[in-house]
Formats: structure tokens, C-alpha cells, sequence
């Protein structure tokens, strides 16, 4: 075969990979060069795993060379998050804390994707403990935006965004617990898919916002993330809260999205939304009704207290969560003054970052005596109005579509020192997290900025466990449109300044 | 309950006033599962340390927690047994704090939800003491400190199942507190819940206890903790009414009792301060995100009731009602489910209920307790009820005697085999009618002329001297009835 | 029960004592951090106050987006980690244990 693998999808080169073309080392060894020629200039990956993933792809091609029934994903080269475990290669989530961690075990969506024949290349960077929306939380490096190294690729899955969207492996996932994968993939001109809460098990991914966090993969095509969705879905056993459901099935239907009907919530359309944002979503609505679809107007009333609700909620099970980095286990101790609590008190001033410690605090302070009823109490009430909003507008439309952040991605350093305009960022894919349901995030145009072209994202919204109805979605919009095909321009110089490699 | 009663409470030696105290108790007791609360990880006690981990219990990042059905089976026979009411639905909570053996840092626990609520104790005095929740929880590890100058953590205890109940402050004697521990034990290892080794540190107790003169409210509380045998229990609260009535008693009110932990020093018999309220911990509960909650409909809960075993009280009362037992025996057989359901086969297969009361309370539980036997429990035991029926068969049909009955027993615990097999391989049958009995007696009459003489003048208990010859010549198999039968028999026929 | 769930308090009750709350979450921090924090906590609170104008009488609260409930595994063994897994990690060991800085029983 001739084609280079990187002009594929995962679908594509699965199959090619199964009927026999080409050669996962083959794969495996383009990704690494490309990589090669990139990572200076994106900084994308925080640990290269290159002779695991060519002892992988060996074993892989031996085994068809042997007639082995082949996978899903054979020979597709991907990308993990920093903060999943793969048995002995280094998680440490963006944090000092978990300096040199090689965890024991391997996540169960991990080990499904190697059972498919995926072939993870790497752990890519993120912001420490996925808090953060820019990548910028980050104490070992900070990710590029493939389409603008001097902005940021999203956060905070800031490394998977960008290696799919460079081109650097196929398929990649994030964790996604505000919009961590979603905005990214708006960010960088790819496919994003949380997916509903329960539907990827989460042993094996490092606990951000438990009742929040899922597993999201991310692609240059919806087809990929369905098939992504296919291997890596379904029930757990190790997880309590995993649905207890099969893996996803796609949804085909021969007459598109003709009939569906589609909400357009006017709380994602805010008066202060950025005009070439609003701009590319009335395109996009247009093309919906084009596609069949009838447009709905709906209500999402509560959507102003998303925010303060999912900071509250998260922080309170951040700090909760992170309370077991206290140098005992795992991880760089630092003594303190002697004792045993002055030694966790040290490790922990010295192994996390400003931003997790502020939510590590924020969380401690809502839960705490005092506090408890007034903040956390009072969020999980909001949590639920908030879920109870879509539950009404569900009963009126199929689906619900806005924009999946209200700017193009934005430059580095511009937020960085802002906690609170960082955090209104995810002002609209946090509600939907906090729900529990479905969204996708896939291009929609692009804008102009300073003479780059800087893509736009849509977030497509489903009920409760119609992923599969979401992603049918997508696919028909991506079919109609050619926002997906174009790739980032390449040989950009190297940011000014700083090496995105090592951040002091 | 009355606290009016004159015969409650103690009297100051000092003052002459009469304190009431108050004492509740919290009991942590580990669940007798195959593996850990939330992992599949063996509940085992006295591995190597820190073999029986794994990810989700050594709080591996991204690990993540799932509920043993056995472990809630049996919290709910637990709760039923103690007539407490079971909630439709209970959720898990997480409890935070940093210790080195808490690997997590939160505990697994149940705050306000918990899966049980109320039942209680009857004491023997007729007193009623009740149950306020019972928990679900997991353990935490072990932190050693006494093997040079770090500490050690071995987590294979962590996570193992717990269940905490918690008593209303209803106890005022530390002898109540004994028998509420006592009858709670029993009813723990009645419902196969737990093994309730205080040595092993699956059943610890803490004690909250106060004080107050007759008639006043409630005054400050004090934790025991440390208390790691029932002695100890008894012991710490008789120190600590004493100690918080002198309190009370020196007028000065910076020596009153403060609400604070204190360890007891087993060794010198008191308690000793070990941490203030004031800095105690904000646990910061929360509902446990990771964990789905717990329905119990009314129907599990009544299948459970009708699988409960009968409980020792009710036990006790059938024994002293069906069998004839005093208070004491029915007592001794019903300590011990094991015991009680030995006693109880063997009653039956032998039809004879006292004697297998009487043999088991004594022999067998002698022979239990014996250092030089490997033995130590019903369930080690080498034989069978049948067995032991057997043997009280041929106590009872005079086939041996009772000397030879406890020597066979003890052979059953040394060899296992059927006491039939026993008698016959020891040359124990009892001898009640044959030539060599007739021969061994003419012998024990011969130069007995005395004997024979105040035999034939009336006096027939005489003949008792010659029994003990005749028994030792059949090296004890003779029936000694029969001897004495016989030897009046040859007397009469004897010409004069 | 000797913890209990404190009493709703208004959200706007002064700026929080960032100290104490360090402590509790086993912070180290120095002066000028407590500073700092102080200041941005209550711009993050300021700003999240609107939470506290809802009216949220008689809603449930929202611990999780799915609704299972018993979900448990049966009481069967699977294999441990070993030993020189489970410890591989460890910043300091003696023997089989994990070692830490000497404390008291019971500290906490
Ligand atoms: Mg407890
Ligand atoms: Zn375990």
C-alpha cells in the first residue's frame, strides 16, 4: 500500500490493516516520525512509548501474518492522557505529586483498546489533574494549538487534542468532566465526544470530578469516534457506576436527520457571544434545516448557575480525591518537620500546583462544617433543576445544538492569571456534564484571526444514553460538510519564547 | 429503665452521693467475608504485610470501589438478629481525614443514611438496651509502631468489612456494659457475621461514659478507646466513673471532665488523655460518589428473617423448657453456636438430653480446653454427633463404665475413630455377666470371713469393701452393680 | 454519632479562613499565599453567589447522573497485586511495609 497511513481514518486503516495492506510497524513508525517532526513545535506528548508500541504492533502483525482474527482498531496508532493507567508506563497526570508514577494496573477502556488492536504511541500532555480549560495547568509542558502555536490547543486534554488534530496518531482519547474534551476538539477542528455518564467505565482513569469524569475520545471523524465508542463502551464490573448496558451500537438511518427536531437554547446564544462563533452556528443551523431538521426554540433556564454549581460540585470531589497523594504509596515525599502529618502537608505544598490547590481548597472549604448546606447541599439541588432543564427540553426536540465554547481558542498567557474568566470558559459544555448526557463537539467553520484560520466547534446534545442518536447526527452533518477535512497548516515555526517541551 | 432505683449508680465513698453514670457503647466488628468490603482481595489476618492489596486498596489512582454482596448478607442477618430496622435505601458516604493508614484519605462509611437503625439488647436483669444505627464501613490498615524509628504500614486490612453499631447511652455498670458486649458477640457469631476474635482485632469497642448526679441532665462525655478485651471494657469504665466522680467531687472546675479521647493503659488500669474536642476533625462526609446506593425490599428482608437461626436467648429457654436444663447448663451449650448445635444433634440421636448436656459441658469442653490436644473447636472436631451418641448409648445401657466412657472420648479426640471400635480395641466392655466375673468375685471372698459374716448378720453394705478388687481385677470393665449382685449371690449360696 | 452535619449558613458569611482550611486539606501554605488565596477565594465566592438566590425547596439533591442502584460483585477472590508491585511505588519501604515519619497511635 502506498497511501500514507496518516491520510486514513481509523476505520479506514483498520481495514485496510485487516485485509491485509500495509503493516501496524509500518503505522506505527509514520506516526513516530511524525511526531518526531512536530512534537518541537506542539509539545504534545509527555512520555513516547516507542518500543512498547513497536513491540505491539510486531506482536500485531505477527498474529495476522497467522491468521488471527484482527480487531476493530488493528494498527491504528493513538494517544492516552497523562492521567490513565497503562500497567508500568509513566501517569502522572501533569503534576509533580505523581512525579515517575507507573501505575500497576491498566484501565479497563485501555485494555479494551489493545484488545482491538489500537496502538497507543504515548501520554500526552494535560493540565495537572485535568483541572484546567487551556493546558497551561501543566507542570511538565504546554501543549500548541496545531492551527496557531501561539494560542492554546484547549484543556484540559490539551495533548490529545493536538496530536490528532497535527496529525500525529489517528485517534486519541481525553477525559472529559466540564468540557475537557469538547472544547479542546473545538479548539483544534476535530471530533470530541463525551459521552453519556456511565457509558465508559472509568477504572483505569485518574479521579478528577468523580460523578463528572468520563472517558472522551477524540477524532478527525465522527465514524472513528463511534467506533472508538464501540470498543471502549459498555458494562464494567470493576466500575459500580458504569451503565449496566452493552457496548454502543451505531444508529443508521437511511433518512438522515430529516423529521428530528432540533433545540436551539437561547441561554447558549448569549448577546455577549463571540460574533464570528454566532456567525458559524447560524450557518450551521441553516445547514440543519437544509439536512431535514426543523429548529426549535427551547429553555435551559438555569444555565447562568452552571458554573458556580459544577465548581462547587467538582472541587468538592477534587479535594476528596487527590487526598491520597500524601507521599505514602506513590509519588515524591517531602519530610516536613518530622512528623506524620507535617510530611503530608509538605508533600502536597510542594507536589501540586496553584490551580489544584485553589479547587483542593475551594472543595474543602464547601464541604467542610459550616459550609456544607450553603454550598455543597445547595449546588446538588441546582445540579438537579439543571438536569431537570434538559429533561423538559427533551420532551420537546430530539436534539439540542449551540456552540461548544463562546470563543475561538484563545492565546496562551491570555487567561492564565484570570481563575474566573478561565472557568466561565466552560460555560456551556459544563451543564451538560453536570446532567450526565451526551454531547458532541465537531467543526463547524472557521474564523479568521491575525491571518490564521482558527476552527469553530458545534456541540450536539442528546438525552440520557442517546449516544448513538448523537453521533448518527454528527456523522450526517459531517457528511454535508467539509470543515472536518481541513488540516492544520504545517511547518509552522517553533512559538516564540518559550520551549513548550518543559515549563519551569 | 429506671434510674431511680436506689440499687444503681455509684456511691462517692467521699461524698455519699449517689452518681449515675452513663455509658454507650460503639462496637467495630469485622465481617467474616471471603475477600475485602470493595475489592477482591482476601480478608485474611496474619499475611505478609501487604500482600493481600491491590489497586483499589492501596488507593491506586483511578481504582475505583465495588460492594460485596456478602458483606451486606451479613450486616442484614446481623441487623434482623438484633431486631433492628433494615432502610430501604442506604448510600455510602465518604468520611475524610489523613492517617498513614488510610490509604485513600477517606474512609468508606455510612453517615446519615446508614443501612440500619434501631433493635437492641435484652440484658439478663430484664433491661432493654437499644441499638441507635448500625453501619457498613471499611477498615482501615495497620500502622505499627513499636519496630524502630519510623512506623510501618501494612494495608492488609484495609478495606476489610466492618459494621459499627452504635448503642443509645442506656448502660450504667460496667457489668452491663460486659453482658451487652457478651450477648452482642453471641449474636454476631450466631449469625455466622463475625468471628469476634477481640485478639485478632475483629470485634473493638469504644465506650462513651459520663457521669451525673441522681436526678441532674447530662453532663461532658469521654471516649475510651484501646480496649482490646472485655476485662479491659469493664475495667477502663470502673476507673473513669471513679476518676470523673473525684472530678466532679474537687469543686474546681478546671479539673472537671472535658469532652476528649482517652486510652486506657491496660497495664497500670487507667485512662489517660489523648486528644481534645476542640481538635477533633471536620470529616467533611459526602455522599460517595462511586458507589450506587443499597434497596433492601420487604420481601429480602423477610426470606433473611426466615433463614435467621434461632437466636441464643430463645435457645436458652427451650433448652432449660424441652430438656430439662438448668439455667447454668442451657448457659454453657448456648455460648457457642457450634457447641449448641453439637449438643443439640446429639441430644437427639441419643435420646438422652441430660446426659449429653452433661457429658459435653464437661468432658467434651474439658477436653477442648486441653493444652496437650490440637483441638480447639467443635468444627476441629475429629468425630461425629453420632459419635458422641454412640457412646452415651453404651454409657447409658451399662455396656462401660463411666471411667471408660471419658478414656474412649478422649481416644475420639486423639484418633477419630467410632467409640464402638474404641472399647473393643482398649478391652474396655463393661463385664455384667460371665464365668470370669463369678471367678473374679469367688477370689475377692476368699479369707473375707469378717465381710461374710456381717453380710449374713444383715449388714450388706459390707460387701461394698470387695467391689473396688473385683473392679480392678476387670481393669475396670465390670459393671460395679453387677459385682455387687453377684457377690451377695455367692455369699447366700455360700454354706454356713 | 459524634460528627454531625453543621447548620446552613448564609454563603456570604465573610471571607473564609483559608488557614484553617489548608489545614484540614494538608496544605502547606506561607503568608503571602494565604494572601493571595484569601483574595481570590472571595472573588470566586463573589462570583458564585447567585447559586444562593435559587430557590431550591423540596429538589433533591444530585449526587449522580444515573439512577442503578445494588450494584455489587460476589464474594470471590481475584488475584492481589504483588508484593513487589504494590510497593514498587513507594517512597520508602522496610521489609514488606510501607515507612513513614514516626507518629503516635491514634494521631490523626
Ligand atoms: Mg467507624
Ligand atoms: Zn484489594
Amino acid at each position: 500500500m502506498s497511501r500514507p497511513a496518516i491520510s486514513l481514518d481509523a476505520c479506514g486503516l483498520a481495514a485496510a490493516y485487516g485485509a491485509g495492506q500495509g503493516s501496524a510497524e509500518a503505522n506505527v513508525r509514520e506516526a513516530l516520525t511524525r511526531i518526531d517532526a512536530l512534537e518541537p513545535s506542539l509539545g504534545a506528548f509527555a512520555t513516547l512509548e516507542r518500543e512498547r508500541a513497536l513491540e505491539l504492533a510486531a506482536g500485531l502483525d505477527r498474529d495476522r501474518a497467522a491468521g488471527v482474527p484482527m480487531g476493530p482498531l488493528a494498527g491504528v496508532p493513538m494517544a492516552l492522557k497523562a492521567n490513565m493507567c497503562w500497567k508500568g508506563v509513566e501517569a502522572h497526570c501533569g503534576s509533580r505529586v505523581l512525579a515517575g508514577y507507573k501505575p500497576p494496573y491498566t484501565a479497563t477502556f485501555v485494555q479494551r483498546l489493545l484488545d482491538a488492536g489500537a496502538i497507543p504511541v504515548g501520554m500526552t500532555h494535560m493540565d495537572e489533574f485535568a483541572m484546567g480549560s487551556s493546558g497551561e495547568n501543566s507542570a511538565y509542558g504546554v501543549p500548541r494549538n496545531p492551527w496557531d502555536t501561539r494560542r492554546t490547543p484547549g484543556g484540559s486534554s490539551s495533548g490529545s487534542a493536538a496530536s490528532v488534530a497535527s496529525g500525529m496518531v489517528t485517534i486519541a482519547l481525553g477525559s472529559d468532566t466540564g468540557g475537557s474534551v469538547r472544547q479542546p476538539a473545538a479548539f483544534c477542528g476535530i471530533a470530541g465526544f463525551k459521552p453519556t455518564y456511565g457509558r465508559v467505565s472509568r477504572y483505569g482513569l485518574v479521579a478528577f470530578g468523580s460523578s463528572l469524569d468520563q472517558v472522551s475520545p477524540f477524532a478527525r471523524s465522527v465514524r472513528d469516534i463511534e467506533r472508538v465508542m464501540q470498543v471502549i463502551s459498555g458494562v464494567d464490573h470493576a466500575d459500580s457506576t458504569s451503565a449496566q448496558l452493552p457496548a454502543l451500537e451505531p444508529e443508521f438511518s437511511e433518512s438522515g436527520v430529516r423529521g428530528l427536531r432540533i433545540g436551539i437554547p437561547r441561554e447558549y446564544f448569549p448577546a455577549a457571544l463571540n460574533g464570528d462563533v454566532r456567525a458559524r452556528l447560524e450557518e450551521a443551523k441553516r445547514k440543519w434545516v437544509e439536512l431535514g431538521a426543523t429548529l426549535v426554540d427551547v429553555e435551559l433556564p438555569h444555565t447562568e448557575h452552571a458554573i458556580p454549581t459544577y465548581y462547587v460540585v467538582a472541587t468538592a470531589e477534587a479535594s476528596s480525591n487527590l487526598a491520597r497523594y500524601d507521599g505514602i504509596r506513590y509519588g515524591p515525599r517531602v519530610e516536613g518537620d518530622g512528623s506524620l502529618q507535617s510530611m503530608f502537608a509538605a508533600t502536597r505544598a510542594a507536589g501540586f500546583g496553584p490551580e489544584v490547590k485553589r479547587r483542593i481548597l475551594l472543595g474543602t472549604y464547601v464541604l467542610s462544617s459550616g459550609y456544607y448546606d450553603a454550598w455543597y447541599n445547595r449546588a446538588l439541588r441546582v445540579r438537579r433543576l439543571l438536569r431537570q432543564d434538559f429533561d423538559l427540553a427533551f420532551q420537546k426536540v430530539d436534539l439540542i445544538i449551540g456552540p461548544t465554547a463562546p470563543t475561538p481558542a484563545f492565546l496562551l498567557g491570555e487567561k492564565a492569571s484570570d481563575p474566573v474568566a478561565m472557568y466561565l470558559s466552560d460555560v456551556m459544555t459544563a451543564p451538560v456534564s453536570l446532567a450526565g448526557i451526551p454531547a458532541l463537539s465537531i467543526p463547524c467553520g472557521f474564523v479568521e484571526e491575525a491571518g490564521v484560520q482558527l476552527p469553530i466547534g458545534m456541540q450536539v446534545i442528546g438525552p440520557a444514553l442517546a449516544d448513538a442518536r448523537v453521533l448518527h447526527a454528527g456523522r450526517v452533518f459531517e457528511a454535508a460538510t467539509e470543515h472536518h477535512l481541513r488540516r492544520p497548516p504545517e511547518g509552522q515555526p517553533k512559538a516564540a519564547g518559550t520551549n513548550p517541551g518543559v515549563r519551569a | 429503665m429506671s434510674t431511680t432505683n436506689s440499687e444503681i449508680g455509684y456511691v462517692s465513698p467521699k461524698t455519699q452521693v449517689r452518681w449515675i453514670p452513663v455509658i454507650g457503647l460503639e462496637v467495630h466488628c469485622q465481617l467474616k467475608t471471603w475477600t475485602k468490603l470493595f475489592c477482591g482481595c482476601r480478608n485474611e489476618f496474619g499475611a505478609t504485610p501487604n500482600s493481600r492489596t491491590c489497586p483499589v486498596c492501596t488507593a491506586q489512582p483511578g481504582a475505583l470501589p465495588v460492594l460485596n454482596r456478602e458483606a451486606l448478607e451479613l450486616a442484614l442477618r446481623t441487623a434482623l438478629a438484633l431486631g433492628a430496622s433494615v432502610a430501604p435505601t442506604s448510600k455510602f458516604d465518604r468520611k475524610n481525614y489523613f492517617y498513614c493508614d488510610l490509604p485513600k484519605g477517606y474512609q468508606i462509611s455510612q453517615f446519615d443514611q446508614p443501612y440500619c437503625t434501631g433493635g437492641g439488647i435484652t440484658l439478663e436483669s430484664g433491661k432493654r438496651v437499644r441499638l441507635t444505627r448500625i453501619h457498613l464501613e471499611e477498615d482501615a490498615g495497620k500502622a505499627i509502631h513499636d519496630r524502630g524509628d519510623t512506623t510501618l504500614v501494612d494495608l492488609n486490612r484495609a478495606g476489610v468489612p466492618l459494621i459499627e453499631s452504635v448503642s443509645e447511652a442506656d448502660m450504667q455498670t460496667s457489668q452491663e456494659a460486659f453482658e451487652y458486649l457478651t450477648a452482642l458477640k453471641e449474636i454476631l457469631q450466631y449469625v455466622g457475621a463475625s468471628d469476634c476474635d477481640m485478639e485478632k482485632g475483629s470485634l473493638r469497642c469504644d465506650v462513651n461514659i459520663s457521669v451525673r448526679p441522681e436526678g441532674e441532665p447530662w453532663r461532658t462525655k469521654v471516649e475510651l478507646k484501646n480496649l482490646n478485651s472485655f476485662r479491659n471494657v469493664q475495667a477502663s469504665i470502673e476507673f473513669e466513673i471513679r476518676r470523673q466522680v473525684e472530678a466532679y467531687e474537687s469543686g474546681d472546675p478546671a479539673q472537671f471532665p472535658v469532652q476528649e479521647t482517652r486510652l486506657f493503659d491496660a497495664e497500670k488500669g487507667v485512662t489517660r488523655s489523648m486528644r481534645r474536642k476542640e481538635d477533633a476533625h471536620d470529616y467533611r462526609y459526602f455522599p460517595e460518589p462511586d458507589l450506587p446506593p443499597i434497596t433492601v425490599s420487604a420481601e429480602r428482608l423477610d426470606r433473611l428473617r426466615s433463614a435467621l437461626p434461632e437466636l441464643p436467648t430463645a435457645r436458652r429457654a427451650r433448652y432449660q423448657k424441652d430438656f430439662g436444663l438448668s439455667a447454668y447448663d442451657a448457659g454453657v451449650l448456648t455460648a457457642d453456636r457450634a457447641l449448641s448445635e453439637f449438643f443439640e444433634t446429639v441430644a437427639r440421636l441419643s435420646k438422652l438430653p441430660k446426659e449429653a448436656s452433661n457429658w459435653i459441658s464437661n468432658e467434651l469442653l474439658r477436653n477442648l480446653n486441653d493444652p496437650l490436644l490440637p483441638i480447639r473447636s467443635i468444627d476441629e472436631l475429629p468425630f461425629r454427633p453420632h459419635d458422641m451418641s454412640l457412646l452415651l448409648g453404651m454409657l447409658d445401657k451399662g455396656e462401660i463404665s463411666g471411667q471408660a466412657g471419658r478414656k474412649v472420648l478422649r481416644a475420639m479426640f486423639e484418633t477419630g475413630k467410632s467409640p464402638k471400635d474404641l472399647v473393643a480395641s482398649l478391652g474396655l466392655e463393661q463385664v455384667n455377666d460371665s464365668a470370669a466375673l463369678d471367678d473374679w468375685c469367688r477370689e475377692a471372698l476368699v479369707g473375707k470371713d469378717k465381710i461374710i459374716a456381717d453380710v449374713r448378720a444383715g449388714k450388706t453394705k459390707a460387701v461394698g469393701a470387695l467391689v473396688g478388687p473385683v473392679m480392678k481385677a476387670s481393669k475396670g470393665s465390670a459393671n460395679p452393680q453387677v459385682v455387687q449382685e453377684i457377690l451377695l449371690r455367692l455369699i447366700a449360696e455360700m454354706p454356713s | 454519632m459524634s460528627d454531625s452535619k453543621p447548620a446552613p449558613s448564609p454563603a456570604n458569611a465573610g471571607a473564609p479562613d483559608v488557614l484553617h482550611i489548608a489545614r484540614l486539606a494538608r496544605l502547606a501554605i506561607d503568608p503571602r499565599q494565604e494572601l493571595e488565596l484569601r483574595e481570590q477565594f472571595t472573588r470566586i465566592l463573589e462570583a458564585f453567589k447567585t447559586l444562593s438566590t435559587l430557590n431550591v425547596d423540596g429538589v433533591e439533591p444530585m449526587t449522580r447522573p444515573t439512577d442503578f442502584t445494588d450494584v455489587m460483585r460476589d464474594d470471590r477472590e481475584h488475584s492481589s497485586l504483588g508484593l513487589d508491585e504494590t510497593l514498587a511505588n513507594a517512597p520508602a519501604r522496610i521489609e514488606t511495609f510501607f515507612s513513614v515519619p514516626k507518629t503516635i497511635g491514634g494521631e490523626q
